[in-house]
This record gives structure tokens, C-alpha cells and sequence, in this order.
């Protein structure tokens, strides 16, 4: 195919991504944007008045960044491991595998369709935000770069998920008993100063915490961790598991017989 | 005139060590209409898969007009268009937007693109369904909607595995009506079928596989002539309680008022309407029995069955 066959089959897989989650909006949109409305409400404005300040900012000033972040991430991997399982399990990947659109393309369709969720939802749920707090933006290039990278990289992993999928329980596993601990205890709710050291040093294993960080870091200007190493560990896991990706869909594993 | 299709030596090998085909040679000219038979399990589906990319070969080449299906992929494959056995597309999208996103897989522009759509949907009696989503779809339409799918591309060569599986006696005919146009405007067509009589009514050229192997390679004109005895089907004016006892012939009492007999090529039927006129039985119509193919199509398997078996207990044959 030359490049602008390319960027045409590149066009229709993202265009059947959006329309995807577009037409499903009230399993897609909705429910990510009530939950972290109820976020705000509960952790923002009822205990987080009785917190009191937390990195140096209010408590609802500081969650709002990680909240943001975790509906972006969550979203980005929702869409990747249920669209493409879905596709395998209607088999209508098959209209993509006898294309003559090359692996690449594929994958980034999928996950540019990933990310224009992630980014909906991260947008929608700042909108409500602003409901709750006032948000400044320290660093837009940060904060942009940060979003789009975990978006990406969140995508991917949902994409893996996918392939080695092989019922609807097994594209849950992996959200429920990975992705909403790390989450949970990636510093979207507190700052890791509060910890003894020890966990401290067990928090900086976990990835999400740069990812949050850095995010945070782009809209309120403090962070736990070192931004450069943040985003040079995002991009070193994106090009590892797009390679990965890659590998999959050559191999033909769990798509071909 | 070129080859549409070329398979050398195709070997398919399933992980779980069971051999799906043993080396099948095979060539499919350009404009013909082929049909690929086998009973199930023959390894139809699994020489579609490869040709397709939807199967991993073990070893053996496959080419299609001349493109090479590894080191020529993307080329092979816009030659080709799948009309595959089970329905494979998304239930959720509606009609028009499953075939207008296929026709963006291969790279066609918008325009093209909904413009085929238009054109296909139309021929295909699905343009007033093109705004259905395909679970609302009876089955006769979701195998239309592959159809349109399979050619949006336009592909040179058309690969329908089971097209009318399931299809009504009516739309069954439609889609032969409407896949002799397409095959007389130049594509090639392979198809796969469990109708013998489709594949002895649509095709020129026929191959059987059987347990991975090509049994058979021929015209299907050139294989029915091997057959040496023709079956004749006899309605008879009166109803009849027993099988007329005509000598040296073999009758069948199908029905009370019709019987079946099978007579070596070439002989005169005289004596044996003299045989029946003086038991009082007058035949008021005949024809020969349909499906001549399906008595070759059993003793080819048949036979490439029994030599198998004899292979297996060390027989030399």
C-alpha cells in the first residue's frame, strides 16, 4: 500500500473506533465521568475538607490532577481490550487480516482509537473539575505530553490483553486485579511523602505513580518524582510493547489458526 | 491466458500435530469458475484460510496472478476477495458502514468507496437494508452483505466458501444468477460448496480434496463423462404396488408412480420400455436423476479413503 492508502486505512479503523464508543456513549462516556463526579464529591469536598492541605495545595486541588489522569488511563485500555477482543470474537478482524492494511497500521488504529477515548473522557471529567476547583495549568507541554503517552501506552496494554484473551473474563482480570491497585496506590489520592520510607521505596516501582506525578507536576507544579525519568520511562515501555504488539500480530497468535 | 490462483506443495500442520493438507498442488486459470469439493473436514476451508492470510502455512508456496501471498502480501491480497462460511463481521454496525469501512482497509478514497457501496448494495437487493444494523439481517442478507463486502475492492478473484449454506431455493438461484454475471465480466471465482448440483450447474473446472490431498483435477464436463451409466427417472400413469420384473434391468420403485433405473452408456432403452409396456406399465415422462456429480464426488472419496486405509496397514497399492 503506498502512504496514502495507508493514511485512508489508517482513517477508517480510528474512525471505527469513535464511532464505536460514540454510539455505546452511555456505557463509555457516562459512567467514568459519574464515578469521578462522585470522586470529587466524596474525597474533594465532604473528607477532603477535613484533610486539609496535601503537597502544598488544598486536598481537592491535589486529587483533581491524579483523578483526571486515572480516567484517562483506564479508558484508553477499556476501549483497546474490548473493541479488539470483540473483534475477534465476532471475527470480523478477519475484514482487517485479509486487507492488505500492514500490521502497523492496525495497531496504531487501535490504539489512536484508544487514545481518543482516554483523552474524551480525560476532557469531560476536567470540564466537571472545574465544578469543584479552580484549575490552573503550570506546564502545557507537560501536561499534554504526560496525557498523551500514558493514554498510548494504556492503550497498548489493552491491545496485549486482547490478544491473549479468550473470554469476555479475561479482558477483566487484568483491569480488576492489575491496573485498579496500581492505580489506587499509584499517589492519585496522597503524596508519597506520607509514607514510611520503606514504601516509599516500594511506591517507585509502581509506573503509574511517574505517570500521575508528571501529570500533576503539568497542572500544579509539585511532583514526588523526577519528571525527565518519567517521561523516559513511558516511552521506553511504549516502544517495548509496541515492538511486542508487533511481534503478535506478525506471529499471527490467537488471530491466525 | 494467466493463472489466477497457483498453490505448490501446500502444508498445513496444526500445533496439535494433525496434518490438514499434504502437499496440494493446484492451479485456477483466470476467468474460470472453479469449484474446490471436499466433505468436511477435507481442508477446503484451511486452503481458503491460507490463500486468505487467515491460516499460517507450514510450508508451500501460494501465489495469485503471479503475486507472491509472503514476500508480495499486500499486493496478493487487494487481487483477492473472501466470502468466508461463517458470518465475520460486526453485528452493531449497520450495513453501508460495514462495507464502506472495508473499502477503506484497501485504500480506496470516500468517494469510490460510497459509490461501490451504492452499486453493490443495489445489485445485492440490500440498498433499502443499508442503514440496518447486520444482527437485524435474515440470513439470506448477511450473505449478500459478505458478498458486497468481498467485492467492494473489486477484486480479480472472488473466493466464496459455502455462499449458499442455509439460502432458500429462490435466493440460492439469484446468487447464481447474479455470481455468472460477475464471473462472465472477468472474475474469477472459486467456490466451495456442499450442493454438488451448484458446483456441476456454475462451474467449468472442479477439483475434490480429501483428508488434505487433491483426489481429483478436471473439468467437470470431462468428470462426468466418466461416469459409464446414467440413472433415469420414469413417471408412470398408473400407480404401481411392486417393482415391474424387467430382465437385465435393475429397477427401483422410488415412488408409486415413479421408478428409477440406471443403464450403461449406450444402451437402447427399447427393450426396456418393450418390458414395461407388456406388464402394463406406460411411462407418461422422464428425465435423468440430477446430481450426478454427488455419485462421483462418493466414489472419489470412496476410493481415496480405502487407499488411505490401505496406506495405514502397510498394503501395497
Amino acid at each position: 500500500m503506498n502512504p496514502q492508502e495507508q493514511w485512508i486505512a489508517l482513517s477508517a479503523i480510528i474512525r471505527k473506533e469513535v464511532h464505536r464508543f460514540m454510539r455505546i456513549w452511555v456505557q463509555t462516556l457516562v459512567p467514568p465521568v459519574i464515578t469521578m463526579a462522585l470522586y470529587f464529591v466524596i474525597f474533594g469536598s465532604l473528607i477532603g475538607s477535613r484533610i486539609g492541605e496535601m503537597g502544598g495545595f488544598d486536598y481537592m486541588a491535589f486529587v483533581v490532577p491524579g483523578l483526571i489522569m486515572m480516567s484517562v488511563l483506564t479508558n484508553s485500555y477499556s476501549n483497546v481490550v474490548s473493541s479488539f477482543y470483540s473483534a475477534k470474537f465476532q471475527r470480523n478482524i478477519e475484514e482487517l487480516l485479509v486487507s492488505p492494511t500492514p500490521n502497523y497500521i492496525i495497531l496504531l488504529g487501535y490504539v489512536l482509537g484508544g487514545v481518543c477515548r482516554g483523552l474524551a473522557v480525560g476532557l469531560i471529567v476536567t470540564l466537571v473539575s472545574l465544578f469543584f476547583t479552580d484549575l490552573h495549568i503550570y506546564s502545557l507541554s507537560v501536561t499534554i505530553g504526560i496525557v498523551f503517552m500514558t493514554s498510548v501506552l494504556f492503550s497498548l496494554m489493552g491491545f496485549v490483553n486482547a490478544v491473549y484473551a479468550n473470554s469476555f473474563d479475561d479482558i477483566s482480570i487484568i483491569p480488576t486485579f492489575v491496573l485498579t491497585p496500581l492505580t489506587y496506590l499509584g499517589g492519585v489520592f496522597y503524596s508519597i511523602s506520607l509514607l514510611p520510607e520503606f514504601w516509599q521505596g516500594v511506591s517507585q516501582l509502581n509506573p503509574v505513580l511517574y505517570m500521575v506525578n508528571a501529570f500533576r507536576y503539568g497542572i500544579l507544579g509539585v511532583s514526588d518524582i523526577n519528571i525527565t525519568f518519567a517521561f523516559a520511562g513511558v516511552g521506553v515501555f511504549i516502544v517495548v510493547l509496541a515492538i511486542y504488539c508487533l511481534h503478535l500480530l506478525k506471529t499471527g497468535k490467537r488471530l491466525r489458526a | 491466458m494467466s493463472i489466477a490462483l497457483s498453490i505448490k506443495q501446500l502444508v498445513k500442520t496444526y500445533d496439535n500435530g494433525f496434518q490438514a493438507l499434504k502437499g496440494v498442488d493446484l492451479d485456477v486459470k483466470e476467468g474460470d469458475f472453479f469449484a474446490l469439493l471436499g466433505p468436511n473436514g477435507a481442508g477446503k476451508s484451511t486452503t481458503i484460510g491460507v490463500i486468505c492470510s487467515l491460516v499460517t502455512k507450514s510450508a508451500g508456496k501460494v501465489s495469485v496472478f503471479g503475486y507472491d501471498i509472503d514476500t508480495q502480501f499486500a499486493e496478493a491480497k487487494k487481487q483477492i476477495g473472501i466470502v468466508p462460511q461463517e458470518f465475520n463481521f460486526s453485528q452493531f454496525e449497520t450495513v453501508r458502514t460495514i462495507v464502506v469501512n472495508q473499502a477503506g482497509y484497501y485504500g480506496l478514497k470516500k468517494s469510490i468507496a460510497v459509490e461501490r457501496t451504492e452499486k453493490y448494495l443495489k445489485q445485492l437487493g440490500l440498498w433499502d437494508k443499508r442503514d440496518t444494523p447486520a444482527r437485524m439481517l435474515s440470513g439470506g442478507m448477511k450473505r449478500r452483505l459478505m458478498i458486497a463486502r468481498a467485492l467492494i475492492h473489486e477484486p480479480r478473484l472472488l473466493i466464496l466458501d459455502e455462499p449458499t449454506a442455509g439460502v432458500d431455493i429462490e435466493l440460492r438461484r439469484s446468487m447464481w444468477d447474479f455470481l455468472r454475471e460477475i464471473n462472465a465480466k472477468g472474475t474469477t471465482i472459486i467456490l466451495t460448496t456442499h450442493y454438488l448440483e451448484e458446483a456441476e450447474s456454475l462451474c467449468r473446472n472442479v477439483a475434490i480434496i480429501d483428508r488434505g490431498q487433491i483426489v481429483e483435477n478436471t473439468s467437470v464436463k470431462a468428470l462426468l463423462k466418466t461416469l459409464n451409466k446414467e440413472v433415469f427417472i420414469f413417471d408412470t400413469r398408473e400407480a404401481l404396488t411392486s417393482v415391474p420384473d424387467v430382465p437385465d434391468y435393475h429397477l427401483i420403485l422410488a415412488e408409486e408412480h415413479t421408478l428409477e433405473v440406471e443403464v450403461e452408456k449406450g444402451r437402447s432403452l427399447n427393450e426396456l420400455f418393450d418390458g414395461l409396456s407388456q406388464q402394463n406399465v406406460h411411462v407418461v415422462s422422464m428425465r435423468n436423476k440430477a446430481n450426478r456429480l454427488e455419485e462421483l464426488f462418493v466414489s472419489l472419496v470412496k476410493g481415496s479413503a480405502d487407499l488411505a486405509d490401505a496406506q495405514e496397514q502397510g498394503v501395497g497399492v
